[in-house]
């Protein structure tokens, strides 16, 4: 079959799935052939590491998905998964008779889709093409990050999944989690991709020659897609072709990194799902769900979406065990602290906005942020010096018409406004963690307080040693904290109903906000309390808080400024969320 | 000839995998599991010599024995042999223990389970044989 999975639409898929399989066991090798032949794949095998590469290169868009396993004589199965990640952006499936949790985990972090244990069974690899469109659905996303999904996402709910495990791991998470939730929300999916389809750029070794060469002439902290770009100078890359790769790129040293530093955190991922009312009278439908798994490092995404309006949101927070240090990290080298954002505009057609939000926590070491494993799921795409933010710079917000007319008045806000927006984009990070929080209660005054005053904005009632402590807890602390923050800021001034229902499953309570008038309220009665907050704080915010408008987001950036962690946020990169848990 | 069949399974010579195979094979491969079969004992072969030359070996390189071991357990995983599977396994363990001693005795158990099923295959098969005309077609390449 020719052109196998490249029409996506085309009513036969999954059959004629062009399947790579590599193996140096040749009767796997044949069982698999088999297996694969009987689902009507299209089957090319071959038994060595470095042949699978040289086919994979030579007919560059000739595979749909490739299924490896790990033991191989000529080239270890995890450098495979690497080199496929990075050069052809396949999804890779891995395979072996052991299933050792460390060697799972192995293959997540490098990037594999899934891992299966042999023997295989038939019923395992008849659902293999779900990766396939997973990935189409994602690179779709990644290119038209505005555009409309209809109120449809797949449904990535961990709270299923959540357990006290230590580790959650994205890609895990997603392959495990229901079908259920795929199929229903397939159909609907799989239109979509049609539309947002486009071209896969193979990464030639070349081309990643050339992108590796302008990264390191950049610097790696300074590095963003547009500047590598430029620097390749080849014309028919696009700026989200860079930024892809440039994600991958980093995941992949952070891999090795942490290789080498068995301290490193692990990431934990986060999904988040969330579809929403669609309702013209502007209802918005929040529903977040959390897996909170461990101490170290926490990544949430929360998302929004309503009428014309989603609102993806990611906090990943990284922590570090040594917090003073962090403190040192942010007051010594304020730049780090700085929020980065690229305001992107926004088509008026869109009616999707997505956010990334990311708060990367600076290395004990004082590497850069995007070594940490938390940064999977965002990086900071930074257009330019001029998106960074000054220490004492308000935090960027980008504005919508729509909504209302956002004085720009407040001048330690970076506003940003475009006529042509119809849509808002709030950019905005929340990041803790119990235990920092919990120390920095006891430690460190500026904290502490921040801490209890946004308590009392929120949970009233709950004491803010006690908000932090438990990760169910905490968790719904933030969602607390975040939910009603993230809405004030859109549609302040009109008389809207929100519907506002956290649904955090995993953690065992949801806490619905019955409606947001009330909490609107509040906050515009409590908004007095935060110039004083702020003024606690480390970074100063002197006019911080025309009351009516952004009562609470900025409040959340500040807490990723203060922590040190590097913040970042790109419309168009929604999609990441996804990747960095299911890594390419 | 059922009999036969079930008593490779009771005996625990075989597990469900071996099922599998079974299901797999249809008329565009009607020889398909001896095929297979016969493709997983050449193979294994191979790898029982490797074990062979590295457990002569002094001192004993246990990664590399658990590295061979590892591709022979695959291998046995793959036509559902239960017994050579679990001695496969075993021998892992003592490489991990570092226990050498262990690691030949295992082996020369493995390989027994290993030529006693290879027995009952070609027994087994020879009587399919003879059963089906049909299935006489083509041998492995």
């Amino acid at each position: 079959m020719e052109n196998g999975f490249s029409s996506p639409r085309s009513d036969a898929f999954p059959i004629g799935l062009r399947v790579l399989v590599v193996d140096d066991d040749p009767t796997w090798l044949k069982i698999l052939e088999k297996m694969l032949k009987k689902c009507s794949y299209e089957v090319t095998t071959c038994c060595l590491a470095r042949e699978a590469l040289s086919l994979l290169r030579e007919r560059k868009d000739g595979y749909d998905i490739v299924i490896s396993d790990v033991n191989m004589p000529d080239m270890d199965g995890f450098k495979l998964l690497e080199h496929v990640g990075l050069e052809m952006d396949l999804p890779v499936i891995m395979m072996s008779v052991d299933g050792e949790t460390s060697r799972v985990m192995k293959g997540v972090q490098h990037g594999a889709c899934d891992y299966l244990l042999k023997p295989i069974r038939m019923k395992e690899l008849r659902n293999i093409w779900q990766h396939v469109l997973r990935k189409k659905i994602q690179e779709g996303r990644d290119i038209e990050g505005h555009d409309v999904i209809e109120g449809i996402h797949i449904l990535r709910n961990v709270a299923d999944r959540y357990d006290d495990s230590q580790f959650l791991r994205g890609e895990e998470l997603f392959s495990v989690r229901k079908r259920k939730d795929i199929d229903k929300h397939e159909d609907k999916d799989f239109c979509d991709t049609s539309s947002t389809k486009k071209a896969r750029v193979v990464w030639s070794v070349d081309l990643h020659q050339k992108f590796v060469k302008a990264v390191n002439q950049i610097g790696f902290d300074k590095v963003g897609p547009k500047k590598i770009l430029d620097l390749m100078n080849v014309p028919w890359l696009t700026r989200e072709n860079v930024a892809s790769h440039l994600q991958k790129y980093r995941l992949y040293l952070s891999r090795l990194q942490k290789e080498n530093d068995p301290k490193a955190c692990f990431v934990v991922g986060m999904k988040h799902t969330d579809s929403c009312s669609k309702d013209g009278d502007g209802n918005f439908g929040l529903r977040s769900s959390l897996a909170v798994p461990q101490n170290d490092v926490t990544n949430s995404s929360f998302s929004f979406s309503g009428d014309n309006f989603l609102l993806q949101n990611v906090d990943s927070i990284g922590c570090e065990v040594d917090r003073k240090r962090v403190v040192q990290e942010h007051t010594s080298e304020p730049k780090r602290a700085a929020a980065r954002s690229v305001p992107e505009p926004i088509k008026s057609r869109c009616t999707q906005m997505k956010f990334n939000n990311s708060i990367h926590s600076v290395e004990p070491e004082g590497k850069f942020a995007a070594f940490d494993p938390s940064n999977r799921s965002c990086y900071p795409w930074v257009e330019a010096p001029e998106i960074k933010f000054k220490q004492e710079s308000k935090p960027l917000v980008h504005l919508e018409g729509d909504f209302n007319q956002f004085p720009p008045t407040v001048p330690p806000h970076q506003v940003q406004m475009d006529p042509l927006q119809s849509i808002s984009s709030i950019s905005s990070g929340r990041s803790a963690t119990e235990k920092d929080i919990a120390n920095s209660i006891e430690s460190k005054p500026p904290y502490s307080e921040d801490c209890s005053q946004q308590m009392v904005h929120l949970n009233l009632p709950k004491t803010p040693t006690d908000s932090f402590s438990g990760k169910a807890k905490s968790f719904n602390e933030m969602n607390d904290h975040f939910d009603p923050n993230s809405t004030t800021t859109a549609p302040m001034g009109k008389n809207q109903n929100f519907n506002l229902s956290c649904i955090s499953t995993d953690l065992g309570s949801g806490l619905p906000f019955a409606t947001i008038d009330e909490d609107l309220q509040g906050y515009l009665l409590q908004d007095g309390c935060y110039p004083k907050d702020l003024e606690h704080q480390i970074i100063q915010f002197p006019d911080y808080g025309d009351p009516g408008i952004f009562t609470e987001v900025p409040t959340h950036l500040y807490d990723a400024m203060r922590f040190g962690y590097d913040y970042s946020y790109d419309p168009t990169e929604y999609p990441v969320i996804d990747e960095g848990l299911f890594i390419a | 000839m059922n009999t036969v069949r079930q008593s490779l399974f009771h005996q625990g010579f075989l597990d469900e995998q071996f099922v599998q195979l079974e299901e797999l094979q249809d008329d565009a491969n009607p020889n398909f599991v001896e095929e297979v079969v016969t493709l997983c004992y050449r193979d294994s072969h191979r790898l029982i010599l490797n074990l062979e030359q590295a457990l002569q070996k002094s001192p004993l390189d246990f990664n590399q024995l658990d590295s061979y071991m590892q591709q022979l357990k695959g291998s046995s995983s793959s036509i559902g042999a239960k017994k050579v599977k679990a001695q496969c396994t075993l021998f892992r363990e003592y490489c991990k223990a570092g226990s050498g001693e262990g690691c030949f005795r295992t082996f020369q158990q493995l390989k027994k389970e290993h030529t006693a099923l290879k027995r009952k295959f070609e027994a087994y098969f020879q009587m399919k044989r003879q059963a089906g005309p049909s299935q006489i077609a083509s041998r492995p390449k």
